[in-house]
């Protein structure tokens, strides 16, 4: 980096604290003009944080920013976008039921007519050559155009910096293409670009410089054309995880048995299952890594039974085939399942820890006969073992689910799955935003339940956390499923490569 | 500057503050409205709060009238729980009097006492059948049951209007349209002596202590409320929700037909075109006043009926449009509604430079 031009961007030593987590730790963060950086982390790095902090949204408790060589104290996004600086969301704020033009129009300064702004509009989405018709309504647009739309939005402003937050996880490959040529074009007039993402090949193919952070801190400043995936995993992740003792499992019979799973998208944003099929026997905890937005969300669905769209014969559960049947059906069958969402899915936020044992404990707790008599000693003395046992801190079986914290929650739902003596158990995210203490538990619970005789599905995005716990592993990448492999066989490269779907051509040799 | 912020957790103070701030806006522009029509505001008020309430037989009447606003309003809180919109309470309300009308008229002099029970049931039943279509539309296409339930309202009506100007019209009623006054025997038990107060009282407070009964104490009504409350988690447990919807509009719908029954065999003893009285649309505010809870539809029951009766006194010793009652409605709903921004929101005064924190 030379020192005679000064640098479009610099952080300098940001600290932001929340209640219970270091979001930013010593970070910082060096942007030529004209440079497109990559941001690289997992989820909960502490990447939004930091954008947040450049943007305006977020004051740091310490540490400053420096624009153009000069320090500057960014208030809000308002004063960002005067200084030069936007942002382009994950979600995209545009509103369905009008145009392009008046969309853009809304977000802009009000002295301009709404003539000049589809003139300006559709002068820069060819000069980026951006496809994008300015008279259609935003509701008649593909996801791919949508973001078109939040990029012109973006440029109008003529921007010294362009912040976009993983802006491929909507889009398809041959849109990605389109979008790296636009982002190419736009840094070569000056332009510097943040590019947030966890994918990969993506940053070593755009970017001449790469950032990467890990539990807040900045684990490493690289070329990351100079890099392997497995390198830049490493250092998003942390060091290979230590090898566990990892004793020879007795496994018993099949207990889940996936084969043929094949799902067609529901919604745009959704993505379509392809021919998945693996089994997990009793004793054993199989794992599904991989990036989120890969098709995870559809198998957990399909698998727990909240969707049962699953193709006849593909999900069988002790070889019976449970692939039409509901989710109470399931757990009669002994299929229990705890949700990655723990307010509004696992537990209904308003109601008592009592009221929701009765979600997946109804077989215990409710009175045979047609009227199903629901006695709230029964509830009560099953949450309150619940919270004994697992340790749960929480006001007492009263407690509104939703005054529990993340981590007593999650602890909450796991103990009443558990408690359930489920034969298979399916566990999503198990420890996503628990603090420490809570999440060793859990998983100390996990391996427990296993060792009982239990088969254990855990699909999770943190890679240690598979590691740790796992017999075997899958990926899961674009709705399709690896093959397994044991995690005494496996290393935190090959698993990585896998993310970005690349298992064929190992296997092929 | 004033500005709203978040509270943490609801208010439970405002839960139930909120109601009573309500009727106190409502009280204070009834009274402003009262000055602009040049009527003295402690006449207008007294007609609406002390009339209704200052004799034996004027609380009976309240009863009356509150207890068909109640029976409706305990149905439809079970479905606004579930998360069903049934706005069309007065539709099922008349074609429950339709039907019982239907069974009231096969009776002649020798019928047994049998009739009555028969003449509940036919309006249960009918009530039923008509939410059951806004039941199976939704079900099977999707429809929206908020159009269809009040849609449907008008063809009740239609319904009613072609019986009594056609078919069921009293030979001997000189043209009017309205049927034969029903038999006696047909006549809902009264209660006491020299009051039109009858078992419909009775049956509603059993509804009150059922409902409440089902909505907390049984499997099913927790199904309903977790659908309603937490669709995911609904989805998650394996509740049906297609079982929720029948449910939710078969029972409200059965609780609007009973009433209508009540109604047509009770004080009205027959049916003409003035059988729909808005009952269905007021038990949609009486049970969100109520919280949609048993116990306070109990109240917000009796507070409408109020309003009933004071428009109709209104009308007569003040010279006032009986409309006025719909007014007064209207009022106190919507300042519920704005009231109860209050329980998840607190006001608060702010400097308007202050920069906020996380978007």
């Amino acid at each position: 980096m030379s020192e005679t031009t000064p640098l479009r961007l610099e952080v300098r030593h940001v600290s932001k604290r929340y209640p219970g987590v270091v979001a930013n730790d010593d970070v910082s963060l060096l942007v030529a003009p004209g440079e497109i950086h990559a941001v690289l982390g997992e989820n909960g790095a502490g990447k939004s944080t930091l954008m947040k902090i450049i943007y305006g949204a977020v004051k740091p408790d310490t540490g400053e920013v420096l624009f153009n060589g000069k320090p500057t104290h960014i208030r809000n996004p308002q004063e960002a976008r005067a200084l030069g600086i936007s942002m382009v969301f994950q979600h995209f704020s545009l509103f369905e039921t009008v145009t392009v033009a008046e969309n853009i129009w809304l977000g802009l300064d009000k002295s301009f007519t709404l003539d000049a702004v589809r003139q300006r509009a559709a002068q820069k989405a060819k000069e980026y050559g951006l496809d994008v018709e300015v008279d259609r309504p935003v509701h008649s647009l593909s996801v791919g155009e949508r973001q078109r739309v939040e990029i012109v939005r973006a440029l109008l402003t003529d921007p010294k910096v362009l912040i976009l937050d993983e802006p491929t996880s909507v889009l398809t490959p041959q849109a990605v293409r389109v979008l790296f040529v636009t982002l190419r074009k736009l840094a070569a007039t000056g332009c510097s670009i943040l590019y947030i993402s966890h994918k990969l090949d993506e940053i070593r193919e755009l970017c001449t410089n790469c950032t990467v952070l890990r539990g807040g801190k900045v684990t490493g400043h690289v070329d990351p054309r100079n890099e392997s995936n497995a390198s830049l995993s490493r250092m998003m992740i942390g060091a290979e995880p230590p090898k566990l003792q990892h004793r020879e499992v007795n496994t018993g019979a099949v207990g889940m048995t996936v084969h043929g799973l094949s799902i067609q998208a529901e919604d745009p944003f959704g993505v379509t299952l392809d021919n998945i099929a693996f089994e997990v026997r009793a004793g054993e905890i199989v794992g599904i890594a991989g990036v989120s937005g890969n098709g995870q969300q559809e198998l957990l669905a399909a698998l727990s039974g909240e969707s049962i769209r699953a193709p006849s014969g593909s999900i069988k559960l002790f070889g019976n085939d449970i692939s039409k049947r509901n989710p109470r059906t399931r757990r009669a069958g002994g299929l229990h399942f705890v949700p990655e969402e723990r307010l509004g899915r696992g537990a209904v936020p308003t109601l008592a820890l009592a009221a929701n044992t009765l979600l997946s404990r109804a077989s215990d707790l409710v009175g045979k006969g047609p009227i199903g008599w629901v006695s709230p000693r029964l509830t009560a003395n099953l949450a309150s073992e619940i919270i004994k046992d697992f340790n749960v801190k929480a006001g007492g079986p009263d407690a509104a689910a939703k005054s529990l914290s993340g981590g007593n929650l999650q602890k909450f739902i796991v103990g009443r799955e558990i408690g359930a003596k489920p034969k298979v158990l399916i566990v999503a995210q198990p420890t996503w935003g628990v603090d420490v203490g809570a999440a060793a538990q859990i998983r100390s619970a996990l391996l427990k339940l296993r060792d009982e005789g239990c088969a254990l599905l855990v699909v999770s995005e943190e890679l240690d956390e598979l590691f740790e716990i796992c017999d075997r592993m899958h990926v899961i990448a674009k709705g399709r499923l690896s093959p397994s492999v044991k995690t005494s066989e496996a290393t935190v490269e090959k698993i990585g490569e896998w993310m970005s779907g690349l298992w064929e051509v190992e296997h092929a040799v | 500057m004033l500005k709203l912020e978040a509270r943490p957790q609801a208010s439970k103070f405002w839960a139930i503050g909120s109601p009573l701030l309500a009727l106190v806006f409502t009280v204070v522009i009834g009274i402003a409205i009262f000055m602009l029509m040049d009527k003295d505001p402690i006449k207008g008020l007294l007609v609406f709060f002390w009339e209704p309430i200052k004799s034996g037989y004027a609380l009976s009447e309240l009863a009356v009238k509150a207890t068909p606003l109640a029976i409706i309003a305990l149905g439809l809180a079970v479905c606004f729980r579930s998360n069903v919109w049934n706005i069309g309470a007065e539709g099922q309300f008349v074609i429950g009097a339709v039907t019982a009308g239907g069974v009231a008229l096969l009776a002649d002099s020798t019928t047994g006492p049998w009739i009555i029970p028969a003449i509940l049931l036919a309006g249960v039943l009918g009530g039923m059948l008509w939410a059951g279509i806004a039941a199976l539309l939704r079900d099977r296409f999707n429809a929206n049951e908020i159009l269809v339930t009040l849609m449907l309202v008008y063809v009740a009506d239609l319904v009613l209007s072609y019986l009594v100007y056609g078919p069921w019209k009293d030979p001997n009623g000189f043209n009017f349209p309205q049927t034969k006054t029903f038999e006696k025997v047909t006549q809902i038990p009264r209660l006491f002596a020299g009051t039109r107060i009858n078992i419909g009282l009775v049956i509603a407070l059993f509804g009150v202590a059922g409902m409440w009964i089902y909505m907390f104490r049984t499997y099913g009504g927790f199904q309903l409320q977790v659908g309603g409350l937490a669709p995911a988690a609904a989805r998650y447990a394996g509740f049906s929700s297609r079982r929720a919807l029948w449910t939710a509009l078969l029972v409200s719908g059965g609780a609007a037909g009973l009433a209508g029954a009540l109604e047509v065999a009770g004080p009205i003893g027959q049916l003409t075109p003035y059988v729909p009285a808005g009952y269905g649309f007021a038990a949609i505010i009486v049970a969100f006043v109520g919280r949609l809870n048993p116990i306070g539809i109990v109240f917000s029951a009796i507070l409408m009926s109020m309003f009933y009766i004071g428009g109709e006194l209104a009308q007569s010793r003040l010279g006032l449009p009986k409309s006025l009652t719909g007014v007064f409605q209207g009022l106190l709903l919507f300042t519920l509604l704005a009231c109860d921004t209050l329980i998840a929101y607190r006001v608060v005064w702010k400097s308007s430079n202050v920069t906020s924190g996380a978007k």
